[in-house]
């Protein structure tokens, strides 16, 4: 891949015909049980749509499993594409979010070259500008670390690269949180559970 | 070990049992060998509980696993082998997604120890069939029998039905296992039956009494959700006119006085015409097929949507609803009964009724009463529906056979009607048929299969277990030496080049001669009424086969991506191709 396209951020080839097209977030919650990471994807797949970024980890809630899953689309398919993963029986709940909704965090690493450091005290001072943090360093290289979101990853990307001293980059997918008080899903398993006491 | 241990084996007969399972469609192999050693002994003597019937494909124990659960409303069991003998069932596991029929496919998987391997006769299937089917899991130990068998047979038959794959590998055959049977309804990431709104219903009634024009589209929702006379309630109180989709055919009586015919494609004249006059459509377990709706993007504009539907996702999904009723419309249809006024629309009735008397004139009568020419499938199929009992099981094939079929058979007895609908499954009419025949064994429906030569051929080795079976299916075999529906549309957008659809056949003749089934042949008009005579008295299978017209054209037609409402009644000597749409 060319430098130019990973400080990209990819907006897909419809994106200008249709202007509904937006990053979408998708949060989905499910059992844990092998296999569901797979029909999750195949939802996306079957319709050739594009999945940016991808999260996968355990939830504050016990046996749940949390997917933040990124994607660009319009409203009208993420909605049929929600429901499908929805009606998949061991998802839990899936939901959609725009960017408002939630607060979201990426990380990037960036993997750069000592002595360009050390040379260049521009490097240092875009570090500290972007508000990113030192956490290794040796001889010949820097590991430097940066939360936030994809555009202030990227764009300390671009600022390193111009010093030519990036050896290694990596961004990691999102992961968000909504901004209600608990998990989301908290309160629909406390009512299923208790519809199916209730019987 | 516990003293009562048996084999992982053994707990899946018991496990299955316990399910009420009575009928198994299956093929022995390798990796299923420890299962079929234990159905020996319950298949016969003090142990007896099963019925086990031997395909001769593993395909065709599918498609007979969604004919029996079909006509029965019980789940539909299949037993077959790893590798090859359960990737040949992936096409009736897709055909029940699609057509939302509850079977379960258990198969035999090679050792956990041997996964990825690449061993004999191993292949991913739940990773294969984790698309096509509503849910697949692998037992990889004995002691998760009890629980994944009745979870699986839970999500089968619960909510919106579908098929359930379990992947059972040879290690958990063989292990020891105390065994206890669970009883599993409820899964708590899977709400089968959404909570009914009591806000969508209001909505939902108000649309309905104040609307001039309604018109119902009744889906095969109303036949799984047992919900028949709820619809007649609903129908009868508000006084609206109801197509039915294909799958739905049997939900409302052909005879109801509501019943205003077949949507889709090749369905009746005058609702798909009223479907773009309609104010209020009210969609009751349908799922708006392409094959109903043509081009969406102009169908039913005017009209205000209000879709009833168990499946969330369904909605929206190819027609926006205005007010959608997510719910059971066993519980659904009576709560809107309740709030609908009692209504009179005899004037919008009777505004079908030239549509109906126009297509009566040019294509049923013609269709089912030819004076003169070569037989046609139409005039074949209304002899059967004229001499068969009221409430036979109508099977099809796919194809014209199954346009013809279903247009101009009767439908007088609730699940009375097995076809593939979602998929196209050219070949499933015989083993469904042979299926449904178990299904209503206890009560003696006769079980008629209308095939065209093209998809009797595609399983064609069914015969033999008809042989053994002995089972008493009423085969149609109607040859016109083309695969006909194709060939239809070829010369309709494809400048009538018959790329391929010829077609070659065997003398059937023969065929039921090896087989030792009855059969008759149907050359001339005349013979047809004693031929479907004998055919129905005879006590077990048999085979008519009717020499059609070759070149016969199922009309009237919406042509592929056309509007609903540009169906023809008559072929168009000149139809615009449209390249776009597929058989």
């Amino acid at each position: 891949m060319e430098k130019e396209n990973i400080a990209n951020v990819t907006t897909p080839l419809s994106s200008g015909e249709n202007s509904g097209v937006k990053l979408y977030t998708l949060l989905v919650y499910s059992e844990n049980i092998a296999g569901i990471l797979n029909q999750i994807t195949a939802v996306f797949t079957r319709r050739q749509v594009n999945i940016e970024s991808l999260n996968v980890s355990a939830s504050s809630i016990p046996h749940v499993h949390k997917y933040t899953i990124t994607a660009w689309s319009d409203e009208d398919q993420i909605t049929k594409i929600t429901r499908q993963i929805e009606k998949k029986i061991d998802v839990i709940k899936a939901t959609f979010f725009t960017d408002d909704e939630l607060f979201i965090r990426e990380t990037g690493l960036y993997k750069l070259a000592t002595d360009v450091v050390l040379q260049n005290p521009e490097v240092s001072r875009a570090i500290r500008r972007h508000d990113a943090k030192i956490t290794e360093v040796n001889p010949t290289y820097v590991i430097v670390m940066k939360s936030g979101k994809t555009e202030d990853i990227m764009s300390l990307y671009r600022a390193l690269d111009a010093f030519g001293c990036v050896l290694q980059y990596t961004r990691s997918g999102r992961i968000a949180v909504t901004r209600s008080t608990q998990e989301q899903v908290s309160e629909f398993l406390e009512q299923r559970e208790s519809h199916h006491r209730n019987q | 070990m516990q003293r009562n241990a048996i084999t992982g084996s053994e707990a899946l007969m018991l496990a299955l049992k316990a399910e009420g399972v009575k009928t198994i469609f299956g093929y022995p192999g390798g990796a299923i060998m420890p299962v079929y050693d234990a159905l020996y002994s319950y298949t016969r003597g003090q142990k007896k509980c099963f019925e086990h019937i031997l395909v001769r494909h593993e395909q065709a124990a599918t498609h007979a696993a969604e004919g029996y659960a079909r006509v029965s409303g019980e789940v539909g069991v299949t037993l077959v082998t790893s590798g090859p003998g359960v990737t040949n069932t992936l096409t009736g596991i897709a055909d029940a997604m699609m057509d939302s029929t509850p079977i379960v496919v258990i198969a035999g998987q090679v050792a956990i120890s041997s996964l990825g391997t690449d061993a004999f006769q191993e292949v991913d299937l739940v990773g294969v069939a984790q698309p096509i089917s509503k849910w697949s899991y692998q037992i990889r130990h004995a002691e998760d029998i009890a629980w994944a068998v009745s979870r699986a047979f839970y999500i089968a038959r619960s909510g919106r039905p579908g098929p359930v794959v379990l992947d059972f590998p040879k290690n958990a055959q063989t292990e020891m296992v105390d065994f206890e049977p669970q009883k599993v309804d409820f899964v708590r990431s899977y709400v089968a039956y959404p909570k009914l709104s009591d806000e969508a219903v209001r909505e939902a009634a108000e649309l309905i009494n104040g609307a001039k024009k309604p018109l119902a589209l009744v889906g095969q929702g109303v036949e799984l959700g047992h919900a028949q006379e709820e619809l007649k309630a609903f129908l009868e109180k508000a006084d609206i006119p109801a197509g039915r989709t294909m799958l739905g055919l049997s939900a409302l009586p052909s005879d109801h006085p509501l019943n205003v015919g077949m949507l889709g494609m090749h369905g009746n004249y005058a609702v798909n015409l009223k479907e773009q006059e309609c104010d209020v459509l009210i969609a009751i377990g349908m799922r708006f097929s392409d094959r109903v709706t043509g081009n969406p993007k102009t169908y039913a504009r005017q009209a205000k949507v209000i879709h009833l539907d168990i499946d969330r996702s369904e909605i929206d999904k190819n027609v926006k609803a205005d007010v959608a009723v997510v719910a059971d419309c066993k519980e659904s249809l009576p709560a809107l009964t309740a709030l609908v006024r009692k209504g009179d629309h005899r004037e919008w009735r009777e505004s079908f009724r030239p549509f109906d008397e126009k297509e009566r004139a040019k294509v049923i009568e013609p269709a089912i009463h030819p004076a003169e020419g070569p037989l046609l499938m139409g005039e074949v199929v209304n002899a059967v529906a004229l001499q068969s009992p009221d409430d036979t099981v109508l099977v099809t094939d796919v194809g014209q056979n199954q346009l013809f079929a279903t247009r101009y058979f009767k439908y007088l007895h609730k699940r009375s009607i097995c076809t593939s609908g979602g998929l196209g499954t050219m070949g499933y009419g015989l083993p469904a048929a042979i299926g449904a025949t178990f299904g209503v064994a206890t009560e003696g429906r006769t079980v008629v299969c209308f095939m065209g030569d093209g998809g009797f051929q595609m399983n064609l080795q069914e015969l033999g277990t008809i042989m053994e079976q002995q089972a008493p299916v009423k085969m149609i075999v109607l040859n016109n030496n083309y695969l006909g529906n194709v060939r239809q549309w070829q010369d309709m957008f494809f400048q009538r080049r018959k790329s391929f659809t010829r077609m070659m056949n065997p003398c059937y003749e023969l065929i039921a001669q090896g087989y030792g089934i009855a059969y008759e042949a149907v050359t001339e008009r005349s013979q047809l009424s004693g031929a479907v005579e004998r055919m129905l008295a005879a006590k077990g299978p048999f085979i008519m086969e009717c020499a059609i017209m070759e070149e016969d054209n199922v009309m009237p037609m919406t042509p592929p991506g056309k509007d609903v409402d540009d169906m023809m009644l008559s072929l168009n000597p000149d139809p615009s191709p449209k390249g776009e749409g597929s058989i």
